[in-house]
């Protein structure tokens, strides 16, 4: 057993925070919510330059890493400076599943995400989905060598920035079917494509999507038709694991800015911290801290695992996390006292991040449910 | 032990569904009910509305113009005013300040003060918290000096958290005015003009964008010596008298309520596995069991309610109703962004009146995840949950704890 990281991925967790730490402070990470497109192009681009997009891509695909790990180490320092722009969405799951599904032609825009220059967004949740990933009622209609994609995708995130835009859609079956759902690399300002965009409570932009009588040609298909449903779970596994771990990057910052304030805030004479009843609590949250560290090193080191213990790990660790985080940010908030419910502190703006991660991909509950699913079947 | 409402309760109950229905605009309840910010004309509309009826004071004496309702009548109250999404009172200047008024003030103070209260002629804030003074309030350093000629007190210092100081008009502060004591007795409790030179009021945002509480500073402003209430250096009591006034409905049942309401029309809307995620067991069982906590802690209410309008001053029970009302409270809220999905995501917010429209919002769920965070208010202010814990320790232990 060796739980060090590889002399690489300590490089890059290295290199990613100091840049963070000089890069992204809360003041500039402030302005970036309020901008009009919700992310930084400069910050894109450094980070791009610094090999963070390349880290969650394979050799194969023209990366440099790719795994399980990679996603966790990038992540988590994603997660502790709270960083909004949107990694997951133009590379581990836009980027993801064209590298994973497209041939040469489509694989060619790989490059260009990992370069920075391409931004995607992966359309696939629907309003009456929830977290389920099989449920697609988005159609797709053969029409000579054309598909005709129809209908309507929610709170797509970084839609209104992304130059293409992945859709599931079905081919055959009904709603719940895993078989017949395919995956289009359609471009974003294709006609028929409506947006309609708004900001996200956690920072970043999402849109409602609707598409009408949308047409692309055949050969936008992302691998087999009907087929793409085995990818996209896989796909969701790695977004999860890359979550989990930007959750506990996020849960480190909650977890220090306690613990500094507890030891200089003083009441009653002497620093807060001295309190049994807050020491205790934070010790409590220390304790979770482990047990979130350890989860999402499981579900890291099993995202190439076989099927069944990939999504078992991976739903033990988003609902782990899932609880742990939101005692973390709650206790965080309650032990600071006011400060911590206003908009400049650091503090708010990374509990918004813990919280709202449960609402990406499954919340504790779904998991808890997808685990005692996977381990009776 | 009967567990029913009397003839005369029940009666009154209908009163209240009547007057809501047919006083309470709609407008105003569909904002209320999609979380949307009422604003100071709203707000001040409504209680005009209440003042008209006579309602707007349901815990002053009749002798200076209230309801005087016994407390189980004011719990109804607030029961069906929840449950029809009417607004809630701005407790500040009619809750906070009247009842010390009316305890500790003079007879011109109260001849003055009251009815303006009731007219809407003063909105009143409260100064008490300070950057350096939360849980720790008694140890607050804004110092009131009085002058040569002994006509006004000379203010500075800085007050904080000052909820919806922007709209007030009048401030009632706790002030220092002896510092050569043991903290609790160089306090005083003084009323200030907000439009007074020297004090400044500054916005603080907080967490889900919401411009809710200020920060209010004193530079040397000029306050009468006729705004002091009471005598000098007894405002800590004053203040500890106010202070169970603020607890009372702390319990917030109504809106829990309310929040269950929403959580399970919500959870009706929203589609899980091709079912409504309320038959999803899982969420049922999470919804089930807030259920069973609140009705428990609407009982323990109403037994403090009855106790009350039987004459006896609440006790420890308001501590203990504080941090039971709050965990529920916060409990739905929690169970109101869950439900709500991805639909929680996107940045719906009480900020801005209006703001909401553009926002996807098929649950018609609201601003449900906005109102988790705001709503993480309510464990921290009017003395947070770990001070009542501290209180009903020392209470119960006899100062041993």
């Amino acid at each position: 057993m060796n739980f060090d990281l590889t002399e690489e991925r300590q490089m890059l967790q290295d290199s990613l925070r100091r840049f963070l730490r000089d890069k992204y402070d809360t003041a500039t990470r402030n302005k970036i919510l309020e901008s009009d497109t919700g992310f930084s192009a400069d910050i894109w681009n450094g980070l791009a330059e610094l090999g963070v997009i390349g880290a969650l891509f394979t050799e194969d695909q023209g990366g440099f890493g790719g795994a399980g790990f990679d996603i966790a180490v990038v992540f988590e320092e994603l997660g502790r400076a709270g960083v909004v722009e949107p990694f997951l969405d133009t590379a581990v799951l836009g980027g993801g599943l064209i590298a994973d599904l497209g041939n040469d032609d489509q694989k060619a825009h790989v490059e260009e995400i990992i370069g920075g220059a391409l931004q995607v967004a992966f359309a696939h949740g629907e309003p009456a989905s929830r977290y389920d990933t099989n449920r697609v009622t988005t159609t797709a209609k053969v029409d000579g060598d054309n598909v005709v994609l129809n209908g309507r995708k929610a709170v797509v995130v970084n839609a209104e920035n992304a130059d293409m835009l992945v859709v599931s859609a079905r081919e055959s079956g009904d709603a719940g079917d895993e078989d017949g759902i395919s995956l289009f690399l359609v471009p974003a300002d294709a006609k028929g494509i409506t947006l309609q965009g708004y900001a996200l409570l956690a920072g970043g932009r999402a849109a409602e999507i609707t598409l009408d009588d949308v047409t692309v040609p055949s050969s936008a298909r992302l691998g087999e038709a009907g087929k793409a449903f085995k990818a996209i779970e896989a796909r969701v596994a790695a977004a999860n694991v890359a979550i989990c771990a930007e959750t506990l990057g996020a849960m480190e910052t909650a977890c220090r800015l306690t613990r500094d304030y507890l030891m200089t805030r003083k009441q009653f004479g002497k620093p807060i911290g001295t309190f049994q009843a807050l020491a205790h609590r934070m010790s409590d949250l220390l304790i979770e801290m482990e047990q979130a560290r350890s989860a999402v090193i499981v579900a890291a080191g099993h995202l190439e695992a076989g099927y069944k213990s990939r999504e078992s790990h991976v739903s033990a660790a988003k609902n782990l996390l899932g609880r742990a985080g939101r005692l973390v940010a709650e206790d965080s908030i309650q032990m600071h006292g006011g400060i911590a419910m206003t908009q400049e502190y650091e503090l708010a703006h990374i509990a918004k991040r813990i919280i709202m991660s449960d609402h990406r991909f499954g919340d504790t509950d779904h998991h808890l449910e997808r685990y005692i699913a996977i381990a009776a079947a | 032990m009967d567990l029913s409402y009397s003839d005369e309760e029940k009666a009154f109950r209908a009163e209240v569904r009547a007057f809501l229905e047919e006083k309470l605009p709609k407008e105003m309840s569909d904002k209320i009910r999609k979380g949307e910010e009422l604003g100071k004309a709203g707000q001040e509309e409504w209680h005009a509305i209440l003042n008209k009826q006579g309602w707007l004071a349901p815990n002053w004496p009749q002798k200076f113009g209230g309801a005087e309702w016994n407390a189980v009548q004011r719990h109804i109250f607030e029961e069906e005013a929840a449950a029809h999404y009417a607004p809630r009172i701005v407790p500040f200047g009619l809750s906070m300040l009247a009842p010390v008024l009316q305890k500790f003030g003079s007879q011109e103070q109260n001849d003055y003060w009251l009815p303006r209260i009731l007219s809407g002629e003063d909105w009143w804030c409260q100064g008490y918290s300070e950057p350096g003074a939360g849980s720790d309030l008694a140890s607050l350093k804004t110092e009131a000096v009085l002058n040569e000629e002994g006509t006004h007190y000379i203010v500075n210092g800085q007050k904080t958290w000052t909820t919806l100081g922007q709209h007030a008009n009048m401030i009632f502060c706790l002030v220092r005015t002896d510092k050569a004591v043991k903290q609790q007795e160089g306090i005083s409790f003084l009323l200030i003009d907000m439009d007074t030179p020297g004090v400044e009021v500054r916005p603080i945002i907080l967490l889900d964008g919401t411009h809710e509480v200020n920060e209010v500073w004193f530079t040397d402003c000029k306050v009468p010596v006729e705004n002091l209430v009471g005598e000098e250096n007894k405002g800590w009591t004053y203040a500890k008298y106010l202070l169970t006034h603020e607890r009372t409905n702390i319990a917030g049942v109504g809106f829990s309520q309310a929040g269950l309401t929403a959580v399970k029309r919500i959870a009706r809307a929203e589609m899980a596995g091709g079912k409504p995620l309320m038959e999803n067991p899982h969420f049922a069982a999470r919804v089930a069991r807030v259920e069973i906590d609140l009705l428990a802690m609407s009982t323990t209410n109403l037994r403090i309610v009855s106790k009350a309008a039987a004459g006896a001053a609440p006790g420890v029970e308001s501590s203990m109703l504080k941090v039971k009302g709050t965990i529920i409270r916060q409990e739905i809220n929690d169970l109101a962004r869950r439900a709500a999905g991805a639909y929680a995501m996107p940045f719906a917010s009480e900020a801005i009146e209006g703001s909401n429209l553009a926002l996807p919002d098929p649950l018609n769920a609201g601003p449900v995840a906005a109102q988790y965070f705001n709503n993480r208010k309510l464990s921290i202010f009017g003395g947070s949950n770990e001070i009542q814990r501290q209180i009903i320790a020392k209470t119960t232990m006899g100062g041993g704890a």
